[in-house]
């Protein structure tokens, strides 16, 4: 098994299950257009390799281990169809095949740099979603831009990436480690009480993707999918 | 004996009970205005109190001081420039530790100031005690507990307030920073020894190693060098804590803040969930939450039109009763016409469109934002607006347009960027006032029947989301996304309600009456001189080829720039003795759909002026010029096709 359909594998689990809801084999096989019982065999494989857990007639949902697999690659892909896109000029509706080739080729330090240099963008530009975080241990992109020379193997890089308030469910809480934006949206947030380090809870959200509700510091904030989008905290263990 | 002139400001978060403490405190003597050159509103009143003369100056309510909004800017630089002799910090007992942020951000102004720790009540039935003893060593400052709502603590505030001015503050603790950053404070202040600033040495070295733009432009003009190195201390910090130095400033006063508040708190967590908060999930529910907001929304609507048709016709009958003395003054000749005709009967047309309707709905509305409803439906909305390149707080003035589109345009104001000003702006001008409810109402609901007129409103709601999503398109952007604290819900009262429909309708007056009155005298004018019939012609390739309406619709739609019901009440009395009925339905459809879009009045251009600009206003009233004759014609045309 190559690591390239372990990344392909991991990261169509990851766009297709929401909510953090296991996904049935069909639907996977549907996504590649295989059949499904070549799909069963490799979700066989990727479970004793620890990236998933899945259980016949169930379906199949992601491992921390796995789900760091997969929120690493699409990233990678995500930023590629911005680089694709905006510098390349590349039409929109090529951009995604292209990225899903060069995905599995770019090194983490090219993805950083990568990053770095279209000005840390946050969503892809085909359908609008939105790019995971790095494990760099910033908690905003203008640290990255002025501390990225600094040797990393010292402050080390995070255990988990950390994953958008708008992942989060209801009844969730995580810790803020890092925030994406320019420095006024991030003056705005610290003002209203959303520094690294401040725990946020997920009350509720409001239907059809509306705004979050969430608990700071006491007191509660309703908060925008953009907001919620470009916040990112370390997830407590259920 | 002259009395001492004293200037107290009061400052605090939003949603805190602020502007309660200020109507308590000055009654009737107040002033509402807008800080010079700004679009930030200034509230202003007077009172006596011990032999003083005080004016106090309600500063808007923030939840920071640095630069983000306007709102912070103004607030700052007043506190700092204009120096009042004391601040009252109104602060939230329920949720201190975000209000104390802002306190101790106030302390850093060095300003003579006091702690009014308001709605305790709802505090201690959160399970929050706060020990105001205890706050008061730890900041240093005095502390009041106070329910402003029901006046308690209100004389020991003032009291208090004027035991500080007289013998002066000396005891007020300030953060303290980390070391490394408290060095480099340090640092900078000394070389700001010999600069003469308005803002304290201390805060200013502080904004600096923020990166405040504001404060780093001014101080670059007198000391350079200063600017500089704190540009490079900042770096420096940044390397010792792997953060931002704004961040790890932000953090640190957060922490402080959250530290006092600890102290100084003790939390007893209810068993149940306050009645309060039972309501709060209910009205933000998925399902139930809707249904709550669009069956009250209905439910206000028709009461309110209900309500004011009735009034509205009692005081025209009332008024109308003046004719004969004006004929007996002025007589029936030019003059006569010219006071009857057109200014009285414009003062008319407002009043009876301003009392009936427009006073309920306020009154309505602003109990409903009192009460902290209104930051609700944002929530539940702020998916929908965002189709239109807008967010939830954009709800907001398109239902004040509902009433008037005047003050909604004005209402404007909250969102962030010049661009969503402009977008909520053009589609408030969209939303059918109380007078464009008078026509539809009047014309298709009487004579239709409601369901036709339903039908009027739910396309408006059509043309909204069209037209916004076209002005959307023409000006794209990212739409910025909605933070808002959503306040704990509290009684609202009735003097705040009372005082802000009070000063939204004095706005109105202001700005609507003076255009009616002149517009209905220079259209009376002209039809006293025989100008309103080649008008009428000369507009008839509109009107009559296309439009399919009478010649004289041409006058009244004229009339309806001033107020737009005018053009239906004029429409009636020209097609006399059949009236209305002399209307086939379709060009009664017609004729309403143009008067509903065709031009926003005389009042709310001359708000979009104000608001947008001249270029913009313009622009906005010339699209929907067209827009309504080219839908006002091709409607003609499929309801024939349909009949």
């Amino acid at each position: 098994m190559s690591s390239k359909s372990i990344e392909d594998y991991l990261k169509a689990i990851y766009i297709l299950s929401r909510n953090g809801k296991p996904i049935s084999t069909s639907e996977i096989a549907e996504h590649f257009k295989i059949a499904p019982a070549s799909v069963t065999e490799m979700l066989k494989k990727l479970a004793k390799k620890g990236y998933v857990k899945y259980s016949p007639y169930r379906g199949v949902h992601l491992t921390r281990e796995g789900f760091q697999v997969a929120e690493r690659v699409t990233r990678k892909h995500r930023l590629l169809e911005r680089f694709l896109h905006d510098v390349l000029r590349i039409r929109e509706d090529k951009v995604h095949s292209e990225a899903c080739e060069m995905e599995h080729a770019l090194s983490d330090e090219a993805e950083e740099s990568l990053c770095r240099f279209l000005n840390h963008p946050d969503r892809c530009p085909d359908d609008g979603k939105i790019i995971p975080a790095c494990d760099l241990p910033f908690s905003t992109c203008e640290e990255c831009v002025e501390l990225h020379k600094k040797d990393l193997e010292e402050s080390g890089r995070r255990q988990r990436i950390p994953v958008s308030i708008s992942q989060l469910k209801q009844g969730d809480c995580g810790t803020v480690s890092f925030i994406r934006g320019e420095h006024k949206v991030l003056q705005r947030l610290s003002d209203m009480g959303l520094t690294p380090g401040t725990e946020v809870t997920v009350v509720k959200s409001a239907p059809f993707h509306g705004p979050l509700e969430i608990l700071v510091r006491g007191s509660r904030l309703a908060l925008g999918r953009g907001m919620t989008e470009i916040i990112f905290v370390e997830a407590e263990e259920a | 004996m002259t009395q001492k002139k004293l200037i107290i400001a009061l400052a605090g978060n939003a949603n805190v009970g602020k502007s309660v403490i200020f109507n308590y405190l000055t009654g009737l003597h107040q002033h509402i205005g807008n800080w010079p050159g700004k679009t930030v509103e200034r509230a202003e009143g007077t009172l006596s109190f011990k032999g003083y003369t005080i004016d106090i100056v309600d500063l808007p309510g923030i939840y920071s001081l640095s630069t983000y909004s306007l709102e912070e800017l103004v607030s700052r630089k007043y506190i700092a420039v204009e120096r009042p002799d004391l601040v009252i910090n109104v602060v939230d007992a329920s949720v201190l530790e975000r209000n104390l942020f802002f306190t101790l951000q106030l302390m850093e102004l060095e300003t003579p100031m006091i702690v009014a720790l308001n709605q305790v009540d709802i505090a201690k039935r959160k399970g929050i005690e706060v020990d105001t003893e205890k706050l008061e060593q730890l900041l240093g400052v005095p502390v009041v507990q106070t329910v402003a709502i029901k006046g308690i603590g209100m004389s020991q505030l003032l009291e208090t307030a004027i035991e500080v001015i007289e013998k002066g503050q000396t005891t007020r603790r300030d953060v303290r920073y980390g070391e490394e950053v408290e060095e480099r404070i340090a640092k900078i202040t000394e070389m700001l020894q010999d600069v003469q600033f308005y803002y304290p040495q201390r805060y200013v070295a502080v904004k600096l190693l923020e990166g405040d733009e504001e404060i780093a432009r001014e101080i670059a003009k007198m000391a350079p060098q200063a600017v500089n190195a704190a540009k490079e201390l900042a770096g420096e910090i940044e390397n010792l804590h792997g953060h931002a130095c704004s961040t790890v400033i932000t953090s640190e006063r957060y922490e402080a803040a959250g530290s006092v508040a600890r102290q100084a708190q003790k939390l007893v967590p209810p068993l149940k969930p306050t009645a309060e908060e039972r309501l709060h999930n209910l009205t933000t529910d998925r399902i139930a939450g809707y249904l709550i907001m669009v069956s009250s929304l209905l439910l206000i609507f028709f009461a309110i039109f209900t309500f004011g048709n009735y009034t509205s016709d009692l005081l025209s009958n009332l008024l109308n009763r003046l004719e004969p003395l004006s004929t007996n003054l002025f007589g029936t000749g030019i003059v006569g016409s010219l006071v009857w005709g057109g200014a009285a009967e414009g003062l008319i047309a407002g009043v009876t469109v301003a009392l009936p309707y427009i006073i309920p709905f306020y009154i309505v509305l602003y109990f409903l934002e009192d009460s902290g409803y209104l930051s609700r439906i944002a929530f539940l909305m702020d998916n929908a607006m965002h189709k239109i390149g807008l967010h939830g707080k954009a709800f907001i003035p398109m239902m004040l347009g509902y009433g008037c589109n005047v003050p909604a345009c004005l209402g404007c104001r909250i969102m962030e960027t010049k661009r969503e000003r402009t977008l909520a702006a053009f589609v408030t001008t969209l939303v059918p006032c109380a007078a464009r409810t008078v026509i539809i109402l009047g014309l298709v609901g009487h004579f239709l029947g409601i369901q036709w007129a339903l039908a009027l409103y739910v396309f408006d709601l059509v043309v909204i989301f069209a037209l916004g999503r076209l002005a959307f398109r023409v000006m794209p952007g990212e739409p910025s996304a909605l933070i808002m604290e959503m306040a704990d819900y509290r009684m609202p009262q009735l003097r705040t309600v009372l005082k802000e429909t009070w000063f939204r309708l004095a706005e109105f007056i202001k700005i609507a009456f003076p255009l009616i009155i002149v517009g209905s005298l220079v259209i009376k004018a002209a039809d006293v001189f025989g100008l309103l019939n080649p008008v009428a012609n000369l507009l008839s390739p509109v009107t009559v080829a296309w439009l399919g309406l009478p010649v004289i619709t041409g006058i009244t739609l004229i009339f309806g720039v001033l107020r737009k019901e005018l053009s239906l009440i004029l429409l009636a009395a020209l097609l006399a003795p059949a009236g209305l009925q002399a209307l086939t339905p379709v060009q009664m459809v017609v004729f309403t759909l143009v008067a509903m879009f065709y031009i926003p009045c005389v009042a709310t251009i001359s708000a979009l002026v104000r608001e947008l600009g001249g270029k913009k206003a313009l622009f906005i009233t010339l699209f929907e010029i067209a827009f309504a004759i080219i839908l006002g014609g091709l409607a003609l045309r499929l309801l024939t096709l349909v009949t």
